[in-house]
């Protein structure tokens, strides 16, 4: 046991961020984001610290915290990451400083307040992926909607206060349910996270807990139906929201289908998978169908987001290495490029205040260097090889493949029309015949936080091997509770 | 040594274009001329050492990478391989990219994005040796896209041009649904042989020959299944028909790019994969059938296409389609070497037709159409010679490139007693003939119909053209008649008894293809020259053949029937019906209208008179008591409740 609770301090110090900002007096807008920033910035260094001290050879949960809470509830702190926490803790703790330094300039007022709900975001977040209490996680989960209401409600466009409700009230819906099964599991197992389980449920029971649990991965991911909500609240949500939004929030749905359903409901999950692939390939195809309508940069972006987790959540129900391992990738390298095309999106309308795709064009001659780097992130999102997007595509495709060879054949569909709206989009709003427009090209503080994410889609694409030794582990264990089931 | 050697063949060019791309800008394009061809020409000389060092040998370099993608059993690798098929690729890569890239000089000199321009021929260069020496499957797919993506950045190099966006687009997508073909195959040999990589698949095909895979209850042969997905991707790389519409379009790319892309290498792409499989074509007849067969049908339908067109490269572009057409035909018929043999001498003649119709481009002030041409062959000699030692080759008469690889393919098909396929090829030669040479009358001779600005400005292109252009016609004289040995010989491994059959036919066949082609030549001779008349004549008999023809086959207005309008409509469909119609009126508006509708229905209750409330009290008391006394009713006896409360009261 080491010394110092790293988990732990990695969890809280944002928190601890936003208590000394209020404490300093919310007054010095300028003040607050440099604390903010500062904090993130050394949340993201000890979380390198961590990925240090992780051991990918021992399985199971390491450096783990453990403090009694509440003992007559047998409610415990415990805290702990694995191979699948551990990637979603570095790219929380990367994309929240980046999304502070995109709201460096474009969030006006209560400046102070939007970088304190950030980083309660942030403790939250991160609480959600370490929890190794059942309870404690649902505490996180659900804590996350409250800084994330505030940051759409008030710093969110013209209609944000219909987005802010629309968020909040269809992800608690889904968590209420959650909340039964996790009382279920409280009352029947206990409150200890389920990979310490090693009594199965009964099928019957599975069924009812797989499917409480995914009416909220479900409409957290989102998938097909339940994604609505997502083009709304991308709208109407700050730059800085929508980069964590889709970077971070979505993936809370996949790493609980891989937390959760997965070892909690093998049976549930092994019979629920032609379902899931289902949703999973109309998600996939419908998403970008519609995501080649749109008019607004921001709603195709968020509709390609659902495409791509339509990936996630096929790659998952494999339950194959391979497939989970690309599901893995999938939302780690989607974390990453939605948040740079927000941030994109976001370069654009503090310049032009309109992210109407006709209303733009031709910016490749004034904004050359914002040319290079939003195509870059376009090839990503349309998985070109050499970038992060095509090693989850392809993983997932492969894992599919071998047990579904038509749901490989139409998720495969996805390589031509996320081309299609991808570079469409790309073409109209970059290319075509001078005009008069007078933007400044991207400044200091906008490269600084694109080239992070680029260095992360780059580095993930050519050479995912970091990623793959921290999850190998972790994915087989996953794989082996459902290759147990196939031999019983 | 030969390890050094390979990682500096392909690096180079990529050195050189990231050079130009990041610095060019700044310093200028001097700078980013000298570091893209000065690369290049370093990556042409270490691949010609390269040659001299492996050539020889029998067995292929391979020079291991670190791990890609690598998770549970599934391990793909970096690294780079050549045997001679990669070898052969890499030199005409190598060369010719040198070649345009000097060309380019010349050709582009004052674009205000020259450096980007150097930069990406730079990388597609790198893109196309990292395909042609891939290892893998899997590393194949990443020069394959490169080179898509390249391709793509080349079209649209002049992207104030609406019409050039829209090719490089279209491109892009084309070739998209060919990659959705290449991915299912190689996902299709990884669920028979457990890896992507060539080796363990190619020696491990006799096993599995006879793997079934049941798809909507059909068993289907693994392997054909497999082979067939490939050729798909194939198909929409090297622009064979169904998926060639993108070809065509791609010449609003800048003419150095037609020369090196679409003509002479990454076209080719497509016919090196399928030699490259060709262990596992071995295995799959079908498959073969197929490719012969879509390889005759393009022969024959783009060289009927190029005998309308008027624009010069698109009649270029039209004929490398039927070209490579040609080679399918041969693959088809296990004729790999000579495959490999016609895509050798194509890239060359082809190049060096695309860079001489460049010349023709610049001395014409950017003209393209042929109708206003004519009369410029006193002009510029040279492009004019260059471009007739490009149509004798292309058309294949005796002692040029063609008659040794073109022919070599028509007795391919004549032994394989494939009557169809040998009369398309024949068919073809003849539609080729006819249309170089109408080409090359239209252009050069007659009486000049361009304006009188465009004639005063006519002059020879500059040093750095003219220099790219001779070496490559003066390679084009000798690479037929020099390489004719060691193609037909076992260069690639072990002869095959198709070439060997091949080189016996009788004379009477080996002449019937010269002959085809002095008849082509013939009747444009008597059409452009003599009787000028009669082609017009033919426009007006036929009118509806050759609409249809100079039309492209009406396969764009088709496919934007069929495909485009439909997808957008459907796109909209979905959005506005599907999204915000359906799923959010019966889901999240839904329940916010039910809800409020609830809430108004029991706000009317709310009415505030006492009565009402004690009313609504003594209702809801007499149904919990009666609930309480019919749920119960077995074992609650009226008599009992009268007991209790009697004793209630007491």
């Amino acid at each position: 046991m080491h010394p110092l609770p790293l988990l732990s301090m990695i969890v809280f110090l944002p928190l601890l961020g936003a208590v000394s900002i209020l404490l300093s007096g919310a007054k010095r807008s300028a003040n607050a984001r440099w604390v903010a920033l500062w904090v993130s910035l050394v949340t993201f260094v000890l979380s390198l610290v961590l990925w240090g001290r992780y051991d990918p050879t021992l399985g199971g949960f390491q450096l783990e915290n453990t403090m009694q809470w509440i003992s007559y509830l047998g409610l415990t702190y415990h805290v702990g990451v694995d191979g699948i926490s551990l990637p979603f803790i570095l790219l929380t703790t990367l994309l929240v400083p980046l999304c502070i330094l995109a709201s460096w300039k474009g969030i006006k007022k209560r400046t102070a307040d939007y970088m304190m709900a950030f980083l309660i975001l942030e403790t939250f977040v991160l609480g959600s992926f370490v929890a190794l209490d059942i309870l404690l996680f649902y505490i996180f989960f659900e804590g996350v909607l409250i800084p994330m209401f505030f940051i759409i409600g008030i710093w969110g466009g013209p209609h944000r206060i219909y987005a802010a409700f629309k968020f909040f009230l269809y992800t608690l819906l889904g968590s209420g349910l959650m909340l039964l099964a996790i009382l279920y599991i409280y009352f029947e197992v206990g409150s200890s996270i389920p990979l310490a389980l090693e009594s199965v449920f009964d099928p019957k029971v599975q069924t009812w807990l797989w499917l409480a649990f995914f009416a909220s991965f479900a409409i957290k991911i989102p998938m097909w139906p339940f994604h609505t909500w997502l083009p709304d609240v991308h709208v109407e949500a700050p730059t800085g929201g929508s980069m964590i939004l889709a970077g971070i929030l979505l993936k809370m749905g996949g790493y609980g289908f891989l937390r959760f359903s997965l070892p909690l409901c093998p049976d549930a999950s092994a019979d629920f998978a032609p379902f899931v692939f289902i949703l999973s390939i109309i998600a996939i195809i419908y998403a970008s169908f519609v995501a080649l309508a749109q008019t607004d940069i921001k709603k195709l972006v968020a509709y390609s987001s659902v495409a791509h987790m339509g990936f996630v959540t096929l790659g998952i129900f494999t339950m194959d290495a391979a497939g989970i391992s690309g599901a893995i990738t999938q939302m780690v390298s989607h974390g990453m490029i939605s948040a740079a095309l927000f941030l994109c999106v976001g370069v654009m309308y503090e310049r032009t205040h309109t992210r109407k795709i006709a209303e733009f064009g031709a910016l490749v001659y004034r904004m050359p260097r914002y040319a290079v780097i939003f195509m870059l992130f376009i090839l990503a999102s349309l998985g070109l090889p050499g970038t992060s997007g095509f090693v989850g595509e392809f993983l997932v495709l492969l894992g599919t493949y071998q047990v579904n060879i038509y749901a490989a054949t139409m998720a495969s569909l996805a390589m031509i029309l996320g081309a299609a709206y991808a570079l469409w989009l790309y073409q109209r709003i970059i290319f075509g015949p001078p005009t008069a427009c007078t933007f400044t090209d991207l400044n200091g503080r906008e490269l600084i936080s694109f080239s992070p994410l680029l260095v992360g889609v780059l580095l993930l694409g050519l050479y995912p091997a970091p990623l793959f030794k921290v999850t190998e582990g972790a994915v087989m264990k996953l794989v082996g509770f459902s290759s147990l089931l196939g031999k019983s | 040594m030969d390890s050094t050697l390979a990682i500096f063949t392909l690096f180079l060019p990529l050195l050189g274009g990231l050079c130009a791309g990041s610095f060019g800008p700044l310093w200028g394009m001097r700078f980013s001329q000298w570091v893209t061809c000065g690369c290049m020409g370093l990556a042409t000389l270490t691949s010609l050492w390269l040659v001299i060092i492996l050539g020889p040998l029998d067995t292929a370099l391979s020079v291991p990478g670190f791990s890609w993608i690598h998770v549970g059993a599934l391990e793909v690798k970096w690294g780079i391989l050549i045997d001679h098929l990669s070898l052969v690729m890499i030199m005409i890569v190598t060369f010719i990219s040198l070649m345009v890239h000097v060309y380019s000089i010349g050709y582009m000199k004052g674009e205000p994005g020259f450096s980007r321009f150097m930069a990406y021929l730079s990388f597609f260069t790198f893109f196309m040796l990292v395909l042609v020496t891939a290892p893998n499957f899997v590393q194949l797919f990443f020069g394959w896209e490169g080179v898509g993506l390249s391709s793509y950045l080349l079209i649209g190099y002049w992207y104030n041009d609406p019409r050039a966006n829209r090719a490089a687009f279209k491109a892009f997508l084309m070739n998209r649904i060919g990659d959705v073909g290449y991915v299912l195959g190689i996902l299709t040999l990884y669920l028979l042989f457990q890896t992507f990589d060539f080796s363990p698949i190619f020696t491990g095909v006799p096993d599995k020959q006879a793997h079934m895979i049941e798809i909507y209850g059909w068993q289907c042969h693994t392997l054909t299944l497999a082979t067939i997905l490939l050729f798909v991707g194939a198909m929409g790389k090297s622009a064979q028909v169904g998926l060639h519409t993108w070809l065509p379009d791609a010449m609003e790319a800048p003419t150095p790019v037609s020369a090196l892309l679409h003509a002479a290498t990454m076209v080719t792409a497509g016919v090196f994969l399928m030699v490259r499989i060709s262990p596992l074509l071995d295995y799959t007849p079908l498959t073969r059938e197929m490719i012969t067969i879509v390889g005759a049908a393009t022969v024959v339908l783009a060289a009927s296409i190029a005998c309308v067109q008027n624009d010069i490269k698109r009649i270029i572009a039209y004929s490398t389609g039927s070209q490579l057409g040609y080679m399918f035909m041969a693959i088809g018929l296990s004729g790999y070497s000579a495959a490999m043999f016609h895509l050798t001498t194509h890239a060359f003649f082809k190049a060096t037709l695309f860079l001489g119709a460049g010349s023709v481009i610049h001395a014409m002030s950017d003209e393209q159409d042929i109708q206003k041409m004519g009369g410029i062959w006193r002009a510029i000699p040279i492009t004019y010679t260059l471009m007739w030692i490009g149509s004798l080759a292309l058309a294949g008469l005796p002692f040029f490139a063609g008659f040794y690889s073109k022919d070599l393919i028509l007795e391919i098909n004549w032994v394989s007693k494939m009557p169809v396929a040998f009369a398309c090829g024949l068919v073809g030669i003849v539609l080729t003939a006819f249309y170089a040479w109408r080409l090359l009358i239209l252009t050069f001779q007659g009486t000049p119909r361009a304006n009188d600005a465009v004639m005063s400005h006519l002059k020879e292109s500059p040093l750095s053209m003219l220099v790219p252009l001779i070496s490559l016609g003066l390679i084009t004289l000798v690479v037929g008649p020099g390489l004719y040995t060691l193609f037909v010989g076992s260069f690639f491994g072990p002869q095959n008894e198709v070439i060997l059959a091949a080189q016996q036919t009788s004379y009477e066949i080996k002449t019937v293809p010269v002959l085809a082609t002095l008849l082509g030549i013939g009747v444009a001779y008597l059409f452009y020259m003599r009787s000028k008349k009669w082609p017009s004549h033919l426009e007006m008999t036929f009118k509806r053949t050759y609409e249809f023809f100079f039309h492209q086959c009406y396969i764009d207005a088709l496919y934007d029937r069929l495909f485009v309008v439909p997808s957008l409509k459907l796109a909209n469909l979905l959005w506005k019906e599907g999204d915000q119609k359906g799923i959010e009126s019966l889901g999240p508006k839904g329940l916010t209208t039910l809800s409020l509708l609830g809430g108004r229905l029991i706000c009317r209750l709310q009415t505030g008179y006492l009565y009402h409330a004690a009313f609504a009290m003594v209702l809801g008391f007499g149904a919990m008591v009666g609930g309480i006394l019919w749920l119960n009713s077995d074992t609650l006896r009226l008599a009992e409740v009268y007991d209790f409360l009697a004793r209630y009261k007491g």
